[in-house]
């Protein structure tokens, strides 16, 4: 396995000060790690994600997307059938079968991952020796590469920690002479992160790299002059992977909001040594218009009271965007993992009223939100509905994963994702 | 090992979800790793249902694998039981709690629970949602059926029925049900019971009450009411009353189960069909060749609607559900077509692309297929989508069900009269075929080259080195667009057929009379 079985934000070592955390532990109501491949396989055009699993993983990405406007996309299941496990067939031979068959028939793959769900992981079908064997076999037409989507071991935005942990290992090695670079990690929308290369451009940084690069056989390099900078906070397994080629990363807040952008920006601009004074010139017009256009949400959202459901670990970065921008009330904020760490300066920020959970008893959690009666909750869409039916206004959280919202130019777009349930609650009249 | 892009099934256990979803106060504790409940979704957002499924997930994960996962779940039966309190629980495991081979059923039965505890066995890497939802009805049923319960003499009461198959997420099954006690109310048939929607496990023990069952998606129902035939001595009505026809045989049957009139019912004057069939704006319906594909029981009526009710000629049967292939296999003898009994939507399509037909009727995944082929399309059957839970009545079955059939599947054809306007003004620059027929949605000039969702002729992919000569490409230019892409094949295959190396204006008139009805 390239993963590492367990994530290191649940056993950080915590800090003497640090703020009081609820753990709990039942149902949870979270897709698994395989969700990711739905995001991953739009960024990563000359990707393809075989999962190998049961009809349920076919389902659940089928359901969980609803992505049936693609011809055909760009992810498939080979789904394990009874001869498998009885040992009729040998499933490594199966998969070269599958893998064969859809190489054949998708000559335009250029990186393949398998991906394991929790049957394989239960059977303990081995995804590394395969990819290394079908590796040998297709290379250098196709690279072959495996991570665990498996929801006994990632939930729903781990997927993508594991899949970019898995490409690490592939990225060549920058020189040991090489100038300092910058790397922005997390797969975020083209649009957005044409912006932020744009941006680091004006500062004058101009040794830029991206991972998950658009094109997957085309990775940046890395070495001790990379630094680094985490798009999304849920980057635990690939944070590690990083500093294990060498590479640091620049703490920051994430880029979420006009400060939070801001702070992401300057954390890159100090490691490079930028001048403050032309920093802020060139950062100066969109922090100004991502002000501006927060502000149309203000008279909406501020003092109302939230509550975030562990989804997407986006959730602490976006209660202390609400909170400090927006002046709205964090009642819960719910996670599925809290990587203290990474997040160690967006819980300083965290208004200390909030209740910060991790991990999930949904029917437990559910009965806080009922005893909360926040002014709007942000759960998944398992739940949206039933809260909404019991007179509570809900933000669906997948719409924060699919949408894009980092950076100056989308602060006024989050804003208004968590504007329009309420704004409609007050103009519905039936 | 099976390569899938798209599935028309879920697995067993989501079929089980839709039994437990549809009934009161019965709970399904659910053997499950973190992520399965995606499933829940499908029912809040689909359906648009506004309380959680009633099931409850273990969530176990990698960590408590080498440890109990047995007690995790006899914890979250615990809870469950405690805190939803229902009449009975099912009990099973999903895919991956198959693998780890805890025995829900037993460990339940070994907790002395407050209420029943139905132990199901699902078979995750053999079987599909369908077989799940009927499985697991038929255990409920069997462990819950009151066997002292009998119907009683006759003599002095209206006859009692059970409607057995309706459950959450199915294709229009609540509207088929208004149907159907329409038509049981006017026969003066009383419902025993209604199963599974809305049906609690009490209700269920009352099961033997009736006097008979009617069997609406054989799919979901057929195992329970087998059993029941042979337990209770229960007859079944196994008509499905989708059609005219076929609810007038419906009716016929039923009447003749309870000893009823039928006249009152079958005199139903809601049933527009047959006239709106006969009148002259639907004689361009003759002969249009349509394909179907959907489950068995939903693709044989259609089948039936298409050839005897509408006078479409069918040119592609086929159903997902391996099952219930039977009945599709007699039914495309009867229609002189290759039966296409598969759960691969690929070869759905290739064999969509090779029949070429006028229309299809299908799933959300021939809606798909058919929008890329440029194809009109009606959906006949599950697996569902949210436009598939209409706000408005709209059955399937029963006369009204007929009406309805008649207007979604004619509507996404370009209109008789309007046939004949845009071929007698296709060449007037306002009246450009381009526009497709004037009442549909999007019928707005649209730039070609902007929606590449909706290439017009994708069908085959365009050979630079056309055979065709200009003047032939023109000459089909001026042929309406909803016949275009099959006089473009017909005439290919005319050509390849009789070894022309060249499609000029007469290849492409001899292709026309040649293929002429």
């Amino acid at each position: 396995m390239n993963a590492p079985a367990t994530l290191p934000g649940c056993d950080a070592p915590q800090a003497k000060a640090a703020r009081p955390v609820l753990r709990e532990r039942g149902q949870r109501e979270v897709f698994c790690g395989l969700t990711g491949i739905i995001w991953l396989h739009r960024k990563m055009q000359d990707a393809f994600f075989l999962v190998v699993g049961s009809r349920t993983c076919a389902h659940l990405l089928q359901s969980a997307a609803g992505v049936m406007i693609f011809a055909e996309p760009r992810f498939a299941t080979a789904i394990m059938e009874e001869r498998d496990l009885a040992g009729m067939v040998d499933c490594q031979d199966e998969l070269d079968r599958v893998v064969g068959q859809l190489l054949d028939r998708r000559p335009d793959i250029k990186t393949l991952f398998l991906v394991g769900s929790c049957p394989s992981e239960v059977i303990k079908l081995d995804l590394a020796k395969a990819a290394e064997r079908l590796g040998a076999r297709h290379m250098p037409q196709v690279r072959i590469l495996n991570y665990s989507g498996s929801g006994i071991e990632t939930t729903f935005t781990q997927g993508e920690d594991a899949c970019l942990a898995a490409l690490v290992p592939e990225m060549p090695a920058s020189p040991i002479d090489a100038p300092q670079e910058l790397l922005i990690v997390g797969s975020l929308p083209d649009i957005v992160e044409d912006q932020f290369l744009r941006l680091f451009d004006q500062l004058g940084i101009d040794r830029v790299g991206c991972l998950p690069a658009r094109n997957a056989r085309d990775l940046p390099q890395v070495g001790p002059n990379t630094r680094y900078l985490l798009a999304q906070p849920f980057l635990a397994d690939t944070a590690m992977a990083l500093e294990n080629r060498g590479a640091q990363r620049l703490d920051a807040l994430f880029p979420f909001g006009a400060e939070g952008t801001t702070h992401w920006l300057k954390a890159a601009a100090d490691a490079f040594g930028i001048d403050e004074m032309h920093f802020n010139a060139v950062i100066a017009p969109a922090r100004e218009r991502a002000k501006r256009a927060i502000q149309h949400s203000r008279k909406t959202l501020e003092g109302k009271r939230i509550t975030f459901l562990p989804d997407s670990q986006l959730e602490i970065p976006l209660a202390r965007f609400l909170a400090t921008e927006l002046d709205m009330e964090p009642v819960e904020i719910g996670t599925p993992y809290l990587h203290r760490d990474h997040c160690a300066q967006e819980l300083d920020l965290i208004p200390p009223s909030a209740r910060i959970s991790e991990g999930q008893h949904v029917d437990k959690q559910l009965d806080r939100v009922r005893a909360d009666k926040p002014d709007l909750t942000v759960c998944g869409l398992g739940l949206a509905n039933p809260l909404e039916a019991e007179g509570l206004s809900t933000k669906w959280a997948i719409e924060l994963v699919f949408s894009p919202i980092h950076g100056f130019d989308q602060a006024g777009d989050l804003a208004e994702l968590f504007a329009r349930p309420l704004r409609r609650r007050d103009v519905l009249e039936v | 090992m099976q390569l899938a892009v798209w599935t028309y099934a879920g697995p067993p256990h989501v079929g089980a979800m839709r039994v437990a979803t549809a009934m009161d106060k019965l709970h399904y504790v659910l053997h499950a790793p973190q992520g399965d409940t995606y499933a829940d979704l499908l029912f809040t957002m689909i359906e648009r249902r506004g309380h959680r499924p009633p099931v409850t997930y273990t969530t176990f994960e990698a960590r408590d694998l080498g440890k109990d996962t047995a007690q995790l779940f006899q914890d979250a039966a615990h809870d469950a039981v405690a805190r939803f309190d229902p009449q009975a629980i099912i009990v099973g495991a999903s895919c991956t709690a198959e693998l780890i081979q805890d025995d829900p059923g037993g460990l339940s039965e070994a907790m002395d629970l407050p209420c029943p505890a139905i132990a199901l066995e699902l078979p995750s890497y053999q079987r599909k949602e369908n077989w799940g939802a009927a499985e697991t009805f038929y255990q409920i049923v069997r462990n819950l059926a009151d066997k002292a319960i009998t119907p009683g003499p006759r003599e002095g009461r209206a006859a009692r029925a059970n409607i057995l198959g309706p459950t959450a997420l199915g294709f229009r099954h609540r509207d088929d049900l208004v149907e159907i006690r329409k038509i049981l109310d006017k026969l003066g048939v009383e419902v025993n019971l209604v199963a599974p929607l809305g049906a609690t496990p009490h209700d269920i023990t009352q099961i033997g009450n009736a006097d008979f069952n009617i069997v609406l998606y054989p799919e979901i129902a057929d195992e329970a009411a087998r059993w029941l035939e042979r337990t209770f001595k229960q007859p079944a009505v196994r008509t499905i009353p989708i059609g005219v026809s076929a609810t007038n045989a419906f009716i016929v049957d039923v009447a003749e189960l309870a000893g009823a009139d039928p006249t009152p019912a079958l005199g139903d004057t809601h049933s527009r069909l047959p006239w709106w069939s006969r009148s002259v704006d639907s004689t361009y319906l003759t002969g249009k060749r349509v394909f179907i594909f959907g489950d068995a029981t939903h693709a044989v009526a259609a089948a039936r609607i298409a050839h005897e009710e509408l006078g479409f000629e069918v040119c592609g049967l086929g159903c997902y559900n391996r099952e219930f292939a039977r009945d599709v296999r007699e039914a495309a003898k009867k229609y002189g077509v290759e039966p296409l009994i598969t759960d691969d939507h690929l070869a759905v399509e290739q064999a969509i692309m090779e029949a070429a037909p006028e229309m299809v009727l299908g799933t959300q995944m021939e809606r798909h297929i058919a929008k890329r082929l440029g194809m009109p399309c009606a959906v006949i059957s599950a697996p569902v989508h949210v436009q598939d839970f209409p706000a408005r009545h709209s059955p399937q079955m029963g006369y009204e069900g007929a009406n309805v059939i008649f207007d979604t599947w004619v509507h996404p054809l370009v209109m008789g009269l309007e046939e004949h306007l845009l071929t007698m003004f296709r060449e007037d620059f306002e009246f450009s075929d381009e526009n497709g027929p004037s009442h549909h949605a999007a019928h707005a000039p649209r730039a070609p080259t902007l929606d590449a969702e909706v290439p017009e002729e994708p069908v085959i992919p365009h050979n630079p080195e056309s055979i065709w000569t200009i003047e032939a490409e023109r000459e089909l230019k001026k042929i309406p667009f909803f016949v275009r892409g099959k006089a473009r094949r017909n005439t290919e295959a005319f050509a390849a057929d009789q070894g022309r190396p060249e499609i000029d204006i007469e290849t492409l008139y001899d292709a026309k009379a040649h293929y002429a009805r």
